[in-house]
């Protein structure tokens, strides 16, 4: 049970798949329109359960309670040896006099 | 507030919406036809340039330096034949507030935002700009939200994407994320009719009249350091990453204002065969903005934003446009970062590296300016973003860069001389400007008026 109060994000279909217009690809035709959405949990509620949230600018949203306190997930992703390469033949060219 | 959320309803009060959101009756505007009046929709923000330059310093926006690079311009010149490989410069947008020369587009909008009484605005963006709106709303004291599309049917996004939401959060800003989908729209539409905020639009009359600042400080400043050598000259060609065409047309405009020739050349990542609203395909490409995927709709038809007409009206502007490869892009932007020091982000070096491979068709006493750059960290970086993609299963390689097929390798130029602009056929989107506005434009006669026709004249630049 995720407590009243905390900031989580939730869930929520905008559109179903054959709500969506026909104008876009067929594969993205065949998946709904999802929506996520951050904000502070307004009644107890377990995850994966429908929920209500204010959001930052103070507006209601509902939807289905993914996660509590969501982390930021960005960082520098793993080693690519081939970028350490670039640099290393760029000096060579320029700086030697051949 | 009418009650029917529904998609059709929502979108069949577009124009409602968007009129009570911008404030702009663009009616006023249309002509005949086809026709619109371009320059009277772009003198009605009923701000002086001046006025746009006191507001943007006000925020410490603009005034970025500009930098020679020496160390690339000799790499050119190694590569160029005898005598050719123009001086390459670059004005280091990145130093703006929030690291791009979107804070130029931001700061008018939100600036009138304000003034007109608006409690807050609304952006529907998952590049940069995001972060440039929520700064100015942070500043002003407006409420800010912003609409990404942000993730495939799975909820995996790039890590350039996921890094804008960091931001735009860290600014203050509510972020929605949506999966990918024009019908984004929708989701933007509700919010700004429930808000009753702002839509700071990256296509308005204010975001563009923001960058022509861009376009006059670039002038002045190649102006003054040549004239303290001894010779004021102008450049020879400016070269400007192209998407939806904003930073083209108020670059471009901003050397007007001060007669100011240069060629202008626009640039795009070659995202050839992958589809922008495919779910599949969203995240097999390495470039969230200066690509193709967006350069080329948004040249050949400007109105597909999200305003009824868009300020952003590339053909106009350009001299040529060319193509680079993503693999190009990457490798640029590490020499930019081993061989200048300079750390930036790969989607503001689209520019860079066309310009690397165009000053060698140019005596070495021309002067080629690449007209931005942008900040990099976490996310946002050639590491992250070939880790990803390589995780996605792209083959990354050195190699022929011609040889790069989007959405399946990433070739790394196997030599700096492998780098290439390659030149894309005006008449061609020339042409399909103008099947575009007899398509979706309200012509019904079968013969275009005299108004029309010169119109279709200054859309296409002819
Ligand atoms: C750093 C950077 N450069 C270039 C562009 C392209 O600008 P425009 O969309 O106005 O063509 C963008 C925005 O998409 C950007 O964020």
């Amino acid at each position: 049970m995720i407590k009243k109060g905390t900031w989580v994000i939730i869930q929520k279909t905008i559109l179903a798949p054959d709500q969506r217009p026909d104008n876009i690809p067929e594969d993205t035709k065949q998946t709904p329109l999802v929506m996520w959405v951050k904000g502070f949990l307004q009644e107890d509620t377990a995850l994966g359960q429908p929920a209500t949230i204010k959001t930052k600018m103070n507006r209601t949203e509902t939807g289905t309670l993914q996660e509590a306190n969501p982390p930021t997930l960005v960082d520098y992703g793993e080693y690519v040896p081939e970028i350490t390469q670039i640099g290393t033949q760029a000096r060579e060219i320029l700086f030697s006099d051949i | 507030m009418s009650n029917d959320t529904s998609y059709n309803a929502v979108m069949g009060r577009k124009s409602e919406i968007l009129k009570q959101a911008t404030n702009i009756d663009f009616s006023q505007f249309e002509m005949e036809g086809i026709a619109f009046d371009y320059e009277k929709m772009m003198a009605s923000i009923g701000y002086t340039f001046d006025q746009i330059k006191e507001i943007q310093q006000r925020q410490g926006v603009g005034d970025t330096p500009i930098l020679e690079l020496r160390n690339l311009t000799a790499l050119a010149r190694k590569c160029a034949k005898p005598g050719y490989g123009a001086r390459i410069f670059i004005k280091d947008e990145g130093a703006n507030p929030t690291g791009s020369f979107k804070d130029r587009r931001a700061v008018t909008s939100v600036y009138h935002a304000k003034r007109l009484g608006y409690k807050g605005v609304v952006a529907a963006t998952s590049g940069n700009y995001g972060a440039a709106v929520a700064s100015q709303a942070a500043a002003l004291g407006l409420g800010c939200i912003i609409v990404q599309e942000c993730y495939d049917s799975k909820q995996v996004g790039q890590p350039e994407i996921l890094e804008k939401t960091r931001k735009c959060e860290a600014l203050g800003a509510e972020v929605i994320q949506m999966t990918v989908g024009p019908e984004l729209f929708y989701k933007f539409l509700l919010v700004l009719e429930e808000t009753g905020y702002f839509s700071a639009s990256l296509y308005s009359p204010y975001g563009i009249a923001g960058v022509e600042t861009l376009g006059v400080e670039l002038a002045d400043q190649i102006r003054s350091i040549t004239a303290k050598e001894g010779k004021q000259r102008d450049p020879d060609a400016v070269i400007v990453t192209h998407a939806g065409g904003g930073n083209v047309t108020g670059t471009t405009r901003g050397l007007r204002r001060r007669n100011c020739n240069s060629q202008v050349v626009a640039v795009s990542v070659n995202l050839k065969g992958l589809h922008m609203a495919s779910d599949e395909h969203f995240n097999r490409k390495s470039f969230t903005t200066g690509h193709t995927g967006f350069g080329f709709p948004f040249a050949t038809w400007p109105d597909r934003s999200d305003m009824p007409r868009s300020a952003a009206r590339p053909l106009r502007y350009m001299d040529k446009y060319v193509l680079v490869n993503q693999g190009e892009v990457f490798y640029i932007t590490e020499l930019l970062a081993n061989l200048e020091g300079l750390e930036r982000g790969p989607a503001g070096n689209t520019s860079l590296s066309a310009a690397f491979a165009l000053a060698q068709e140019m005596p070495q006493d021309n002067i080629i300016v690449v007209q931005e750059t942008e900040y990099t960290g976490a996310g946002k970086h050639i590491q992250p973003q070939l880790s990803f993609a390589r995780k996605n299963g792209l083959n990354i390689t050195f190699g022929e860069p011609d040889t790069e097929v989007a959405g399946q390798s990433i070739v790394l130029p196997k030599h700096p001389t492998m780098i290439k602009a390659r030149e894309v056929d005006l008449g061609k989107m020339r042409n399909s400007l103008i099947r575009n506005h007899l398509e979706h434009g309200n012509t019904t006669k079968d013969r275009l008026s005299k108004i029309e026709l010169d119109f279709l004249a200054e859309e296409t630049n002819v």
